[in-house]
């Protein structure tokens, strides 16, 4: 469906400022009705990588194939007809203050060439199938957030799509609202088929929403896969940091104050256990506390599913001393249990 | 004040309006899409084309520079080729039409600069050409600003049309110089004065009311 190949993109040197590369060597595909996310942080090169899609860019080398047109190829009148099968929505939605609801939705029809009969029609499904039919004659100044999104869906699916691409389009609303607009997404790539490539850089959107997941660092695609395996197996340094983000294996801030390096009398051995894949976390603390036979303490946990697997890490206090600690150290270490030693508290 | 006075009055100011009208109708054909095209032609915008964007700049900015009463006088051979006369109120108006058309140029320019960048990007994102982000998107979306932005240069023609009296331009200023300064009237000179309040009080309420009309940004205001 879309396809990126040996595609680079280099920003020249203007003025001062030296040429920037921001995408380098970027060879992947995107299959017809699936889900992408590609995450990455700020300035990782994931903008750039959306506009490569929709031809708002030019890559410097390679090619960018869409639907099996090459779209990096593509100028003028050919181009903007491609463009009307690949929609966009954006972070802060980029309506337009002078129209209403029902308008913005049909700017692109408008543009497209269609006349005032069918625009009037496809707007009012297009108003129903994202929600806000009541709102049609409103303008933007008078709409929330989640509203104005999804005016931005709506006026994207004007045209009929097979491709959406979404550029951060939740990162301005808060949680419920966002989880409302992704809920809205997939119900999109289930009815109408829509392949749905968004960026983003939170993860807990990609585990949302998106089957396929690529990691942007650098201007290099770092880690991709099925969100499910790069989720229990991140390999790559920033899809760990952007992970422990989603799954809290951070020692909660009065845990660490008291943490010390030394063994402490009659105190407790810190463990932080990775909980990953089918196998559950949930009967280790019991089986641990069997082997040991000792109270293991249970500090701080945070499990989630994602894609069907368990994930997300305990802190364990184990009590007893050094030896019993060298023990639940071996014992977990023997049932193939991700541990490390934190420290101590009393 | 006589009766002749006050036609007088009526007169010049009839002959003001109709100056400034036709200036500023011409001026506004003519600097839109100047203002237009040097808002969206600097490097990588719609109509990218820097060299031409640079000379424009040049050449606007030079007869912003010209003082409004000497270039009445230097372009008296322009204005009898346009209007076969360099004497009276029609040929007034080609003086007020070329100082106004580079001023509005510069206030369209700002105004249309002012419409977020990103709604470029999404019309491009959706296939429209660039001529129809201008007329959908760009010139929509800054009309209010382009409302102030009229309105601001009317008010200046008002103030430039009291100058061409000079060359025989007639008018209000020019009623106010001749009776009220050269022959000593100053009942004529505060009623011209007091016309040209009320003008621009007018046009400025008018624009102002316009502005906040086809304003939907703010719409609780």
């Amino acid at each position: 469906m879309i396809r990126f190949e040996g595609v680079s993109k280099v920003y020249p040197a203007y003025r001062d400022k030296p040429s920037v590369h921001a995408l380098q060597a970027i060879d992947f595909a995107i299959a017809r009705g699936s889900i992408t996310g590609v995450i990455g942080r700020s300035g990782a090169g994931k903008s750039s990588l959306v506009r490569l899609i929709n031809g708002l860019e030019k890559p410097s080398t390679g090619r960018v194939v869409v639907d099996g047109r090459e779209i990096s190829a593509l100028a003028g009148r050919e181009l903007r007809l491609a463009q009307r099968s690949i929609g966009m929505i954006f972070q802060h939605f980029n309506l337009l203050s002078s129209r209403t609801a029902a308008d913005n939705i049909a700017l692109p029809l408008e543009i497209a060439g269609w006349s005032r009969a069918d625009i009037a029609v496809r707007v009012e499904e297009l108003l129903a199938l994202v929600g806000i039919a009541d709102k049609s004659g409103r303008y933007p100044s008078e709409l929330s957030g989640g509203q104005k999104q999804r005016i931005g869906i709506a006026r994207a699916l004007a045209t009929r799509p097979n491709v959406l691409l979404s550029d951060e389009a939740t990162s301005a609303l808060d949680p419920q609202t966002t989880r409302a607009i992704l809920d809205l997404l997939a119900n999109i790539n289930r009815e109408l088929g829509v392949t749905i490539v968004l960026i983003t850089h939170e993860m807990s959107v990609v585990r949302q929403l998106a089957k396929e997941v690529a990691v942007i660092d650098g201007g290099h695609v770092v880690e991709r896969g099925h969100v499910a395996d790069i989720f229990t197996h991140p390999r790559h340094s920033v899809t760990q940091a952007f992970l422990s983000e989603v799954i809290g294996d951070s020692v909660p801030v009065s845990l660490a104050s008291r943490l010390s390096p030394q063994p402490i009398v009659s105190g407790k051995a810190v463990l932080r256990v990775q909980v990953r894949g089918t196998e559950a976390g949930d009967t280790v603390v019991a089986r641990l506390s069997r082997e040991l036979s000792h109270d293991v303490a249970l500090l701080s946990a945070r499990i989630d599913e994602i894609g069907g697997q368990h994930i997300g890490s305990l802190i364990l206090g184990i009590p007893g001393g050094e030896a019993t600690a060298k023990q639940a150290l071996a014992y977990l270490s023997q049932h193939d249990i991700l541990v490390e030693r934190l420290g101590y508290v009393a | 004040m006589s009766r002749e006075l006050i036609n007088l009055i009526v007169q010049a100011t009839g002959e003001s309006l109709f100056m400034v009208s036709v200036a500023a109708l011409v001026a506004t054909i003519l600097g839109l899409p100047l203002g237009i095209f040097l808002a969206t032609s600097r490097k990588g915008e719609l109509f990218a084309a820097p060299p031409a964007n640079g000379i424009l700049g040049v050449i606007v900015n030079a007869a912003r520079s010209t003082p409004f009463i000497i270039l009445v006088v230097a372009i008296i051979p322009f204005t009898r080729l346009i209007a076969g006369t360099s004497i009276g109120s029609g040929a007034a108006i080609v003086p007020l039409t070329i100082a106004a058309t580079p001023f509005i140029a510069r206030l369209v320019e700002a105004a249309i600069r002012e419409v977020d960048g990103g709604l470029i990007e999404t019309a491009s994102s959706f296939g429209a050409s660039p001529l129809q982000i201008v007329f959908k998107v760009l010139i929509p979306e800054a009309l209010p600003g382009l409302v102030l932005a009229l309105t601001l240069a009317v008010v200046s023609l008002l103030g430039y049309s009291a100058m061409v009296g000079a060359v025989g331009g007639g008018g209000l200023g020019d009623l106010g110089i001749r009776y009220g300064y050269q022959r000593f009237m100053p009942e004529m000179m505060l009623a011209v004065v007091v016309v040209l309040i009320a003008l621009v009080q007018t046009v400025q309420t008018a624009g102002d009311y316009l502005a906040r009309r086809v304003n939907r940004r703010l719409r609780n205001r």
